[in-house]
């Protein structure tokens, strides 16, 4: 994928991409209880990825990332590999759903529970995912 | 403690470890090694639990049966995944001395642990649409390898592969939906027990039909198995071996699990058609062997009459038919991952798969010949070798049953895979290599990493000896996993005990 010339989008990138991060945040972590997730978060994030891949090229697009997405995709199975286990820490069955709530200041409870971090791994494996087809796809299209 | 859901965790981390290691390929083979070495070690400890208390059972997340997921391990599941371990220990073990860096640099071992974890989900699920997507897992894996190193053959395979076992999966998916209609519940045991209340058996018939159509395709069955000999000779030798030695009979414990403890309900008619697909099967592959010469695609053909011998097994449905099944598919996973894994080394010692281009091995390789000899008068039906004991009791069950026809067919069946055998044998072993067309020299075989191929298939060889000589021992095994299947509610009353 040659990167585009166009002053319009180039600039427009820039400004959407950091606006894309936050929503994709944002559906994460209300995905449990309404419309949202770690799947479709993941699509909005790799969609912001794609969209800078779109104006600056793939090699400004993975200095951008400063990570390797395989790696993103190996975190995500981890992440969600570990979100099975700390049930058997309080002696309840495989895969049970384990809630912490801790006070923060300003009167607000944080809720953290296994099934976010199982939502962080399914995030992480999707961008890392999308993100390692679409930099070789447009790799191999620059490379040719 | 239940160890039911450990045969699935195990391969799953393994797999994502090899992911986070993907810029080491010495890590990978190490994590591949250990990681299914842990899983045979699991399969095991699994295998005593279920020996002891009969029924394992999970219910995922404190969810309780007919509502969560549960995972339920009866014997025949047990034994199932411990074959998994083994095949897949096996397979780790030749793919350390014969995969190409090109492969491991793409994936294969987390591709391979993958694959092993969709097997063994199969085997350990104790929920219909949770065994659906255990398929598309292994489905998903086994299209990756097969296509992996993407030459021309290998694409014009994995076409035919998948387009089948996608139909097969529509149709399973239709064939669970609409048994969801019909009792409202998609746990098996409980499915077991309200089918019993439902008037309309007609319908009952029709979705019985449907799995056996999902499931025989996945196991290759008459008439639909021309996949498999289209694809499984196209892969490295190792991911062929893996399919061969698991995929299929994936398939075959589906139709075993499903045709004992769910539908019961009409065994003259469900029963009889299997026992016709059972005949054809076993013709039809053995036949088609006769007419190859390629080394990969005969064995792909004898899978097929193979599975012909354990469908025949579950349709006669008797005690003794049941045992013989679930011996059939012990012996049959071992000796078939070793022919293949066999068929590998000649393949890296001449670098051809054409009986025609083999030849001299006896003399130059007496020990290879050996560990030829010792599966493929098993898979015949020689004795004592495994599967001496695996045909006597199926052919035993059949002659029981007066099912005169099928009985004969599976004993000429028998002949004619000597037969091939033999052609293997005096092709491959015997006669003196051709010489080289125009004087070419021949280049120097690769010799690197041959011991871990030998090491991997004299280990199965040694298995294949050992169900040989502790007959008894294994058949008690079965005779568990049969009586079990025979009586479905000892396993129904395990995994709905305390439901609410």
């Amino acid at each position: 994928m040659n990167e585009s010339n166009t002053l319009i989008l180039r600039t427009a990138a820039l400004f959407l991409m950091p606006l894309q991060l936050l929503f994709s945040v944002f559906l994460l972590l209300r995905g449990h209880d309404e419309p949202g997730g770690g799947f479709i978060a993941g699509l909005v994030a790799s969609g912001a990825v794609v969209l800078f891949l779109f104006s600056y090229g793939v090699r400004e697009a993975r200095s951008l990332l400063r990570v390797d997405p395989r790696d993103l995709l190996a975190a995500g199975l981890l992440f969600g590999l570990a979100s099975v286990f700390p049930a058997l820490l309080v002696g309840d069955p495989l895969m049970t759903a384990q809630w912490w709530y801790l006070p923060m200041p300003g009167g607000g409870t944080l809720k953290l529970s296994t099934p976010l971090i199982f939502d962080i791994g399914v995030y992480l494996t999707v961008v890392g995912a999308i993100l390692t087809m679409v930099f070789a796809l447009s790799q191999a299209e620059s490379d040719a | 403690m239940s160890l039911a859901a450990l045969p699935i965790l195990v391969p799953l981390a393994a797999g994502a470890l090899s992911v986070a290691f993907w810029r080491s390929v010495a890590a990978q083979r190490a994590i591949a090694l250990a990681g299914t070495l842990i899983l045979l070690f699991v399969s095991i400890l699994l295998m005593q639990q279920v020996h002891s208390e009969g029924f394992v059972v999970l219910h995922m997340g404190g969810w309780q049966a007919p509502l969560g997921i549960t995972l339920a391990v009866d014997m025949l599941g047990a034994i199932m995944v411990l074959l998994t371990g083994i095949t897949g220990l096996a397979i780790a073990l030749f793919s350390l001395g014969d995969t190409p860096e090109r492969h491991e640099k793409f994936g294969y071992y987390p591709l391979m642990h993958l694959l092993l974890a969709g097997v063994a989900g199969s085997f350990v699920t104790g929920d219909i649409f949770n065994l659906y997507v255990w398929f598309e897992v292994m489905l998903i894996a086994s299209f990756a390898l097969l296509t992996l190193g993407g030459e021309r053959a290998q694409m014009e395979g994995a076409i035919k592969y998948v387009t089948l076992n996608l139909f097969s999966s529509a149709i399973f998916l239709s064939a669970v939906g609409i048994l969801y209609g019909l009792v409202g519940t998609l746990n098996m045991a409980d499915i077991a027990q309200k089918l019993g209340q439902v008037e309309d058996t007609g319908m009952v018939n029709v979705v019985a039909v449907m799995f056996m159509v999902a499931f025989g395709i996945k196991a290759s069955a008459f008439p639909l198995f021309f996949w498999l000999p289209a694809s499984y000779h196209t892969p490295l030798v190792g991911v062929s071996a893996l399919f061969a030695g698991l995929l299929t009979k994936v398939g075959v414990y589906s139709l075993f699990r499903m045709f004992t403890v769910v539908f019961d309900h009409d065994v003259a008619y469900t029963h009889t058609i299997l026992l016709w697909v059972a005949a054809l099967t076993m013709l039809s592959g053995v036949l088609g062997a006769a007419a190859q010469f390629e080394f990969r695609r005969i064995l792909s053909f004898h899978i097929i009459s193979q599975i012909g011998y354990m469908i025949l097994g579950l349709a006669l449905y008797t005690p003794l038919a049941i045992i013989g099944g679930v011996f059939y598919i012990m012996h049959h996973i071992i000796v078939k991952t070793t022919l293949f894994l066999v068929s590998g080394v000649t393949y890296r010692l001449t670098g051809t798969h054409e009986l025609s281009e083999l030849g001299g091995f006896y003399r130059e390789r007496p020990m290879l010949s050996v560990l030829f000899l010792i599966p493929a008068f098993s898979l015949a039906g020689m004795p004592p070798l495994s599967g001496f004991f695996a045909k006597l009791i199926v052919i035993r069950a059949g002659i029981e049953a007066e099912a005169w026809t099928v009985t004969a067919v599976a004993l000429l069946v028998g002949l004619l895979t000597l037969y091939s055998m033999v052609k293997i044998w005096a092709e491959v072993f015997w006669k003196a290599r051709p010489e080289a067309e125009d004087g070419v020299q021949r280049p120097e075989p690769r010799t690197e990493g041959l011991v871990w191929m030998y090491v991997a298939i004299t280990g199965l060889a040694a298995c294949t000896i050992f169900i040989g000589l502790n007959g008894q021992p294994i058949y008690n095994l079965a005779e568990v996993a049969a009586e079990q299947l025979m009586q479905p509610q000892g396993y129904i009353d395990a995994v709905l005990e305390g439901r609410p």
